[in-house]
């Protein structure tokens, strides 16, 4: 492999790591708090990317209208799905909240099979992404820088907002301790909403770049990614929100080069990240950065 | 300022208060004692609606709590250093503080502080560091200051020598008297009788989820019930 091709790939894998990387954030922030493994997370991709869509086919919104539109749908969209799926069942046993998690992410993906059809939708692009540039003999569409640019703006905004302001502190204190949080005078159910609304946004953010990556929208657009995702949060430590991204980012690598190196094994390029998942949970269950997360009361 | 009444809370088919009652007025230290399991830590944590209560009031400033949740009751005015302390060791001190000043208005927050530190110095001094790293007794401290901070008209101490040197808790207590003089009032859950009575003003003893025993601290620690049963006499 010659140099120029390899620095491609580089770049590839970046971009691709860092779009599993946003994901992973909405999984990990949703586990740190509610011990919980959102699976409705990755559909949450594709309701923002149809939802970008008619904003820009059915209201003739310019893009830069319907993108935003589009992520704080999804936003209050999380705090639907919490409130529907997941808050009736607060005190109930964490397998029931799992359950609840996989049929929520059925009936999304089922309610927008019946609604949009099957057909695969195609996404418009708006042609400031669809630029090329060249650099160093490469050509790299825009699209592909911008990908990680706006990851690691939105993983600095989200780090502000956890780390500096009362809602966020409150957040991490909930992370730890539903009851003595309660005895701030903090209303939890408002925290819990906050957080979803947040891990959401950064999911449609993922999904609609998603979107113009592989422009082909269909109601099953969200599984992989998410699953990917999912496995990038448990790499860098589920819980941890750098370690999300950072696990994003080595797990988009490792599928890019992989097929990269070793072009016979690219058919298995998927089943990389599931070899992952199992070598994490074997040997190092708490991923990454992560530390061992206690159970809650 | 407080009034508890009849108060029957159920843990499943437990039966953990049995027609409880009390009352704190304003300016006063409140102590309610009793051994292990007696229900006093279920008596507060009904009072701010951790737990829901079966039948029985609670009645603060004249209006009923029992059908608010924990976090309208907080803003009513009530803090709470809970048993065990419960201080959010991945947050530093500061962040503590910041979050028992959640429910009331930054504005304050600047003065509120400096009277914590003043209380304890040692919280300023380890401001930045994580309150997991406080040993036992400081943690208590910074949960005492946690509390402090939202300028409570009533706090709640569940237990806040548990598990302390004789020193400390000395110290404890000896802050939890002036506090009170500088105009909280205070109700005060303890298995440490001896050092409860001698600061309170009123004292109830409870026994199995009822209370046996009431009175002013001292005529309780003269009682020959409460001598024998809980001072080791
Ligand atoms: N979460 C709970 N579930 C079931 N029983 C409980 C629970 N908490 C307390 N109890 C029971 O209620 C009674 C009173 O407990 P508690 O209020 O903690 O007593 P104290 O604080 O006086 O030691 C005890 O018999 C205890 O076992
Ligand atoms: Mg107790």
């Amino acid at each position: 492999m010659t140099p120029t091709i390899f620095l491609q790939q580089l770049i590839n894998g970046i971009s691709l790591g860092s779009l599993y990387g946003l994901v992973a954030i909405g999984y990990t922030m949703v586990y740190g708090i509610l011990r919980l493994i959102n699976f409705a997370h990755g559909d949450l991709l594709m309701f923002a990317a149809y939802t970008a869509i008619y904003c820009v086919t059915l209201f003739a919104l310019p893009w830069y209208v319907s993108f935003p539109a589009a992520i704080l749908m999804t936003g209050l969209m999380g705090i639907l799905l919490d409130r529907a799926a997941y808050k009736p069942l607060r005190d109930a046993p964490r397998i029931s909240l799992l359950i609840s998690a996989i049929g929520a992410s059925f009936l999304l993906e089922n309610v927008a099979l019946v609604v949009l059809g099957g057909v695969p939708k195609a996404f418009p692009r708006p042609p400031l992404f669809d630029q090329v540039i060249s650099l160093w003999g490469l050509r790299i569409q825009v699209l592909t820088i911008y990908t990680p640019v706006i990851t690691l703006s939105l993983l600095m905004g989200l780090l502000f907002i956890i780390y500096r302001t009362k809602a966020g502190k409150a957040m991490r204190a909930a992370s730890k301790d539903f009851e003595t949080t309660r005895l701030m005078g903090i209303n939890l159910d408002r925290i819990i909403a906050v957080t979803f609304l947040l891990g959401s946004s950064l999911a449609a953010a993922g999904g609609i770049m998603w979107a113009m990556k592989y422009p082909q929208v269909n109601p099953f657009m969200g599984v992989f990614p998410g699953l990917k995702a999912f496995i990038a949060a448990v790499l860098g430590g589920i819980g941890n929100i750098v370690g999300a991204v950072i696990g994003g980012f080595l797990l988009g690598l490792g599928e890019i080069l992989i097929v990269a190196l070793l072009p016979q094994l690219a058919q298995y390029r998927d089943a990389f990240a599931f070899v992952i998942l199992i070598l994490v949970l074997l040997f190092r269950p708490t991923g990454i950065m992560g530390e061992p997360l206690t159970d809650k009361a | 300022m407080l009034r508890v009444e009849d108060l029957h809370v159920y843990y499943g088919g437990i039966h953990a208060l049995k027609g409880a009652h009390l009352k704190v007025d304003k300016g006063q230290i409140v102590t309610l004692i009793g051994a292990n399991g007696a229900g006093k830590s279920t008596t507060l944590r009904t009072i701010v609606g951790l737990v829901k209560l079966r039948s029985g009031s609670i009645e603060f400033n004249g209006e009923d709590l029992s059908r608010l949740q924990t976090h309208e009751i907080i803003k009513r005015g009530i803090a709470i250093s809970p048993e065990g302390r419960k201080v959010f060791a991945n947050l530093t001190i500061l962040e503590n503080l910041e979050l028992g000043a959640y429910a009331r208005d930054y504005g304050t927050f600047n003065t509120q502080r400096e009277w914590v530190y003043s209380l304890f110095p040692r919280l300023k001094e380890r401001e930045r560091q994580l309150a997991g790293t406080l040993s036992g007794g400081e943690q208590q401290m910074l949960a005492l200051g946690r509390a402090l901070m939202s300028r409570p008209q009533l706090i709640l101490l569940d237990e806040p020598s548990l598990g302390l040197a004789p020193l400390v808790v000395e110290e404890v207590f000896r802050i939890i008297q002036t506090i009170n003089e500088e105009g909280a009032t205070i109700l005060l859950v303890e298995q440490n009788a001896m050092a409860a009575l001698q600061i309170a003003h009123f004292a109830y003893v409870l026994e199995t989820g009822r209370i046996t025993l009431e009175g002013t601290g001292r005529m309780l620690l003269e009682d020959e019930r409460v001598r024998s049963a809980y001072l080791g006499e």
